[in-house]
């Protein structure tokens, strides 16, 4: 009964953080592609948009917080270490690629999306690691 | 660190997912904890010995 009261909160928390990154994801490419594609450029419109995906992003992180609440203190180290080594390599990866743009090493601008992507691939490599290690 | 959770789980013929169940964590952890791979905090540990009846010092042993 207990297993069962624990693993319906843990679902219920795991969904809702899934719909809220689901709805943030959405609504920040609608963020970006409408103002191109929809209301083209429409400054207002950009405004309310953006406005609206800043809070279904603020909701997405309370529904993280949740998540991280629901675990148990295994589970809660194995995030921590993931989140510790994503952070760093988000640091030390994003410095990096930063000083090859000021010093021009490289040719292209420095991209944001490119930092966001080394910041979620780090997390899950370290996520599933952590899970294995402690299997 | 050491710990006697296995035989004790045993001795009362519980699975890791009943200990997991009473001490509302998850079965990894417990299994964790067998191993040695993971030790529980000082709550869980306190948990740990009033399910089973003891002190803590007799489910836990520092390694040398």
């Amino acid at each position: 009964m207990k297993t069962e009261n624990r693993n319906e909160q843990m679902k219920q928390a795991t969904k809702s953080l899934a719909i809220w990154t689901i709805l943030w994801v959405l609504s920040l490419a609608l963020s970006i592609f409408g103002s191109k594609l929809i209301w083209q450029e429409n400054i207002v419109l950009s405004i309310l948009v953006i406005s609206i995906n800043t809070v279904i992003g603020i909701k997405m992180i309370y529904a993280n917080v949740k998540h991280l609440s629901a675990q148990d203190e295994l589970q809660k180290k194995i995030q921590l270490d993931a989140m510790g080594i994503a952070l760093g390599a988000g640091v030390v990866g994003g410095l990096s690629y930063s000083s090859l743009d000021v010093t021009n090493v490289i040719s292209s601008d420095a991209e944001i999306s490119f930092l966001v992507m080394l910041i979620s691939i780090s997390y899950l490599v370290a996520l599933l690691i952590g899970k294995q290690r402690y299997a | 660190m050491k710990n006697r959770l296995k035989v004790l789980r045993a001795e009362r013929d519980m699975t890791q997912a009943d200990l997991a169940d009473s001490l509302q964590v998850s079965r990894q952890t417990i299994n964790a904890i067998e191993k040695g791979k993971f030790d529980p905090s000082l709550p869980l540990a306190f948990k740990l010995a009033k399910l089973f009846g003891l002190k803590i010092e007799e489910i836990f042993e520092e390694e040398e």
